[in-house]
């Protein structure tokens, strides 16, 4: 093509800021002590293994409760039509532009010191129920940060399913729960997936709710903040965020071999 | 029956979404939030975040928008040259482009810390931020642009114009740029919504004097009152529900 030097700009731009700099990055992880086995650390030392085992469970649990949840809700929202039902779906899609601090701080108001699930125990139990700044803090986030992201997906899959087929299996004398496990999940088969991927890749990745909840919670992203800032470990912190970065990716590429659909993760 | 049970499930998640959020303001505007409404409803938490954390507004503002002029400069070309060479480089050349997006933010910001970080000027100053905005919202503009020009046939369009006589510039700026112009208005209100809520990337590379607003929130959530962060929190959700609207506007426009 005659005007493919457009391309160049953008190309430079990332060439010098990208791809170089992620280049260097491999390279310092494995200028440490250990040398190139500092890739390996995240299996061999017992404390960054602990970091990625949590992180990957986090991650699949965050993964299949948001996908339930979304899967329900977003289905109720595009079969039923009933008054307040935009209202109800622009409520539900509005969280979508929070960073992650923001959800964090969303997650003190709902189960933090002086939180409403805490008046509410108060009130039930007389004791005050906190915990927002742990692993389950961290879990009520990202299915917050999630949830809106995966509705979506699963509404505008859904819409584009034919209805017809619902109703003739219907018509065969298939139970709703039939319809359901035969008719639609494999028909939003290949959006759950993608979304799911997503799902996965950005709660292994996130940084801002965990660092706003507690840099305490052991995940592999914090895990990588205080060696990086506290410690002043590049070559670990280096090689961590490569095989945190390759994961996440491989993730999301697997996940587009099944669904055959293009997937980034989002903010 | 089974209509009312989902019903009640889907209100039950709404209000898990919304609930903190109504929280939020109301603390913005609380007295004392652990008193409860009964204390009174004051703005002085508002003013006292606007003389703490205005900079940060300011700041924020000002990125959105250089972050938003270099990926109309970048993206839009690029978008161009991969909408009308569609083969296995450009293809490869768009699957690079989204790493930044795929890739968790701080392994970006790491990398470019430890690759310009002795670089003192550059390191110190917005620009430095204004990188790790534009790695990371790049992806989004060429996507948005490149999916309208997909849609049309923009070789026929431009035979059209250069049988006419048009030179390329003429065809660029004329036939090519209107055409896209639903495309290059979603990517760019994505564009100045992601950067205004950056943070993964953003909180490595800031120093004192380069805090955004996502920047601003975390500090004042680990070390101000609830009231305050919560006032601030107010502040960020008026900034960006205009944006969040004018997408979903965009989005209901097209769809029809």
């Amino acid at each position: 093509m005659k005007h493919s030097w457009l391309l160049a700009p953008a190309a430079a731009v990332f060439a010098a800021f990208w791809l170089l700099p992620i280049a260097r990055l491999t390279v310092v992880g494995a200028s440490g002590p250990d040398g190139i086995a500092t890739y390996a650390a995240v299996v061999t030392n017992p404390q960054y293994f602990r970091s990625l085992v949590s992180t990957l469970i986090l991650s699949a649990a965050v993964t299949a409760a948001t996908l339930i949840v979304s899967a329900i809700a977003g289905l109720f929202l595009s079969r039923n039509r009933f008054p307040g039902r935009g209202f109800l779906t622009a409520m539900l899609t509005f969280p979508l532009a929070f960073p992650g601090v923001v959800v964090g701080f969303m997650v003190i108001l709902l189960a933090g010191r002086q939180g409403l699930i805490g008046q509410v125990t108060q009130w039930l139990t007389g004791e005050n129920l906190v915990f927002a700044y742990s692993m389950a803090g961290l879990f009520l986030g990202y299915l917050y940060f999630s949830i809106p992201r995966v509705i979506l997906t699963v509404m505008a899959a859904a819409e584009k399913l034919d209805p017809k087929l619902e109703e003739a299996a219907r018509s065969l004398g298939a139970s709703p729960w039939r319809v359901v496990i035969d008719v639609l999940i494999p028909g939003l088969k290949p959006a759950l997936i993608s979304a799911g991927a997503i799902c996965f890749a950005t709660s292994m990745g996130a940084f801002g709710t965990a660092f706003t909840l507690a840099t305490r919670i052991n995940v592999l992203p914090i895990t990588i903040y205080t060696e990086f800032t506290n410690y002043a470990n590049f070559s670990i912190a280096a090689a961590l965020s490569i095989v945190l970065g390759v994961l996440t990716w491989l993730v999301l590429n697997l996940a587009r071999t099944f669904a055959g659909s293009t997937v980034a993760a989002a903010a | 029956m089974r209509f009312y049970l989902q019903l009640a499930f889907t209100l039950l998640v709404t209000a898990f979404l919304i609930v903190p959020v109504v929280m939020s303001i109301l603390a913005g505007v609380t007295e004392n939030f652990f008193i409860g409404l009964k204390s009174g409803l004051t703005l002085r938490w508002i003013v006292e975040v606007w003389e703490l954390y205005a900079r940060t507004v300011y700041f924020s503002i000002g990125i959105a928008l250089a972050c938003l002029a270099a990926t109309l400069v970048l993206g839009v070309p690029a978008a161009y040259v991969l909408a009308r060479a569609q083969n296995r480089w450009t293809r490869a050349f768009e699957e690079l482009l989204v790493l930044p997006v795929a890739v968790p933010g701080l392994a970006t910001a790491l990398a470019l810390i430890l690759f310009y970080g002795q670089l003192r000027g550059f390191r110190a100053s917005w620009t430095f931020i204004l990188v790790g905005h534009v790695l990371f919202t790049l992806p989004f503009m060429v996507r948005s642009v490149l999916a309208v020009m997909a849609a049309i046939d923009l070789r026929t369009l431009e035979d059209a114009a250069a049988s006419l006589g048009a030179r390329f510039a003429q065809r660029f700026f004329h036939v090519v740029l209107p055409n896209a112009r639903p495309g290059i208005i979603a990517g760019s209100l994505m564009v100045v919504t992601l950067s205004m809520g950056e943070f993964n990337i953003t909180w490595m590379l800031h120093t004192p004097l380069t805090q955004t607003l996502p920047v601003g929130l975390a500090d004042a959530y680990a070390s101000m009152r609830l009231e305050i962060g919560s006032a601030y929190t107010v502040i960020f959700f008026f900034m960006i529900v205009p944006l969040l609207l004018a997408l979903q506007w965009l989005g209901e426009r097209t769809v029809r």
